[in-house]
């Protein structure tokens, strides 16, 4: 019986221990860096910040962070040092918002970054905390079709024919995808005056034509360059460009006469940057996006800088006489969440079944 | 007291707390957080989001192809598990490595690459799209990365099982004038079943679940390529937990009966054999 007993109380005891020793870990591992963060900043020779961002942004802080940490060092006499991560864009968001510590935030949408607001991370007013909504540089919806248009697509309603297909990544998936979705929005509400019923006819009609919906932008672009689907691809004009130099033989870019205006928003995530005592630098990080050197990097990204003076320097590169609405055209992003987005909204019904 | 004592494995406590405590951490906790998640639904709104046409497409898209992708898994896997184990010829070790690629490559470039073979553009798709058949961006393409995931699950259950099989019965069926279909439908298949069982469950829960190979090559078309996994993504990216892991529930409820069930039989198979009832 005692044996018994004692196995019993083992059985018992184990998982506590366990539990206790998982636990105690946790606690000398968060101390240990807590005593590291507090040496960091009594020398305070070496800064480090995270830059949590999302896919296509890759090349565009590489150049940047390197340019930026020359920039510090002049100013400051401190070194710095920044590590990136990325991935989708609400993918990252969701992650900052459960704990992954990142000093500065650099997401495709508004949405994102507010996600991350909601978690009590960033103080709300964020948006108006750097120019332009916060967003240093912009983006579009571009058309990339095969090399001389042998479809003949120029714009929004030559995708509604029957002998297109197209590939765009989902707009429930990818949340930069949503810009795709909003953009032919704003190009039918144009075309019948803000007629709804016609507007949905005609966005049921473009994505009938779909043939791959990739869950993220990337996966769009390998099924319309590597795989050879579809005859256009809707994607952000950065990605397209970048899928141009690549091929500069097989692609070409159409722009469409009305598209929407894609602002990639940056915030400093508050709480964090209080805890580690990195506010300045993070501060100083999205402030000289907007800096000439910065902006000319994002315009050698292709992505377009929003300094007017700047964006003129590009005026080869992009097509500065498209038509560009904006997010406030549909009501800002909380509403337009929850008119096109939100389960059972109008991205849903385009796919309902009669 | 004495009966205990006759253990051979001393330290049954420990190993036992050992276990529960894993469990816990590992399965039981992440699986109640689950139900916690859908919790915050209030009833109505749990059968509104699991009863959603869409989503009982997408169930049919994913059922339906990881079954039938387990089913060709069965047999492939004993054909190749006894062409491993019977046969010596040269690579053969090199094949054998070779069947557990599939868990060794991350599930995406496995689907980035199956889909570039088999669209109509690669190697593979352009055989078939000449006799008008389309496998990347159909069920069909769905059901082929799910084969080639779930394979070696079939394989290595199987072959050890083919490895230890006494030859001398298949030799004495031989003698006594047994056919060679009769041999392996009489001796060797009885043997191995339970092993082609778990094998098949094993792979059929995998696939289920499956993303990251099957996004790239489904389509992702609603009602038609669309599979649960991918609707679930789709929840998160809304930050709708509730409704994410609805639906996930519901995939796990049905891969435990499919498993249990294939358990069952397995149960039922090897009392038979042993002879018990």
């Amino acid at each position: 019986m005692k044996k018994n007993l004692y196995k019993i109380a083992a059985a018992v005891i184990t998982p506590v221990i366990a539990a206790s020793f998982l636990s105690s870990c946790g606690a000398t591992a968060s101390a240990a860096t807590n005593s590291d963060t507090g040496e960091k900043n009594e020398k305070a020779e070496k800064v480090t910040l995270t830059n949590v961002s999302y896919d296509p942004t890759r090349e565009l802080y590489a150049a940047y962070n390197e340019a930026f940490a020359k920039h510090y060092k002049e100013k400051t006499g401190k070194d710095i040092e920044i590590t990136q991560s990325h991935g989708g864009s609400g993918k990252q968001a969701l992650e900052v918002a459960n704990g992954l510590e990142a000093d500065v935030v650099t997401l495709a949408l508004e949405y994102d970054v507010k996600e991350v607001q909601k978690a009590g991370l960033i103080q709300e007013g964020w948006l108006s905390e750097f120019p332009n909504d916060s967003a240093p540089y912009t983006s579009t919806i571009v058309f990339l079709v095969r090399k001389g248009n042998p479809k003949n697509i120029h714009d929004w309603d030559d995708l509604i024919r029957d002998d297109i297909g197209i590939i765009t990544p989902n707009s429930k998936t990818s949340g930069g995808a949503r810009w795709n979705y909003l953009a032919a929005w704003a190009y039918a509400q144009k075309l019948y005056n803000n007629d709804e019923e016609q507007v949905k006819d005609f966005i049921k009609k473009l994505f009938g034509n779909v043939l791959v919906l990739d869950s993220g932008a990337r996966g769009a672009t390998t099924t319309f360059v590597e795989n050879g689907q579809g005859d256009v691809l809707l994607a952000w004009e950065n990605e397209a460009y970048l899928s141009l130099k690549d091929a500069p033989d097989e692609y070409e870019i159409v722009t469409p006469s009305i598209s929407i205006l894609a602002q990639p928003s940056v915030a400093v995530v508050d709480e964090v940057v209080d805890e580690r005592g990195t506010r300045e630098a993070a501060e100083e990080y999205l402030n000289y996006l907007y800096s000439d050197e910065a902006q000319r990097i994002e315009g050698n990204n292709y992505y377009r800088p929003t300094n007017p003076d700047i964006l003129k320097e590009f005026g080869d590169v992009f097509d500065l006489n498209i038509n560009l609405v904006t997010i406030n055209d549909f009501g800002g992003w909380d509403e337009a969440f929850a008119k096109h987005f939100a389960d059972g909204g109008l991205f849903d019904q385009i796919y309902e079944k009669e | 007291m004495k009966e205990k004592s006759k253990r051979v494995i001393p330290g049954l406590g420990l190993s036992l707390g050992v276990t529960i405590t894993m469990l816990s951490v590992i399965v039981i906790i992440p699986l109640a957080s689950l139900a916690v998640f859908t919790g915050r639904l209030s009833f109505g709104e749990f059968i509104d989001v699991i009863t959603n046409k869409r989503v009982l497409a997408s169930f049919e898209v994913s059922f339906v192809t990881a079954f039938i992708a387990s089913l060709i898994n069965a047999v492939m896997g004993v054909v190749l598990a006894w062409v491993l184990v019977r046969y010596d010829f040269p690579g053969r070790r090199i094949i054998d490595g070779m069947i557990e690629l599939p868990f060794a490559l991350p599930t995406a470039v496995a689907g980035i690459s199956l889909t570039a073979l088999t669209s109509d553009k690669g190697w593979i798709g352009r055989l078939f799209d000449r006799v008008g058949i389309k496998i990347a961006y159909t069920r069909i393409g769905i059901t082929f990365a799910l084969v080639f995931v779930g394979i070696p699950f079939v394989v290595r259950t199987v072959q050890p099982v083919l490895e230890k099989l006494d030859g001398t019965y298949e030799e004495a069926a031989g003698v006594m004038g047994a056919s060679r279909a009769v041999i392996f439908r009489r001796i060797i298949f009885p043997e191995i079943r339970p092993a082609v069982f778990t094998g098949f469950g094993l792979a059929l829960g995998r696939c289920i679940g499956e993303y990251g190979s099957v996004v790239f090559i489904a389509g992702n078309q609603p009602y038609n390529t669309e599979i649960t996994p991918l609707i679930i993504m789709a929840k998160l990216q809304e930050y709708d937990y509730g409704s994410a892991s609805a639906i996930a529930l519901i995939m796990l409820i049905f891969s435990f009966t499919l498993l249990f069930a294939v358990n069952m039989i397995q149960v039922r198979n090897s009392k038979i054999l042993k002879g018990g009832r």
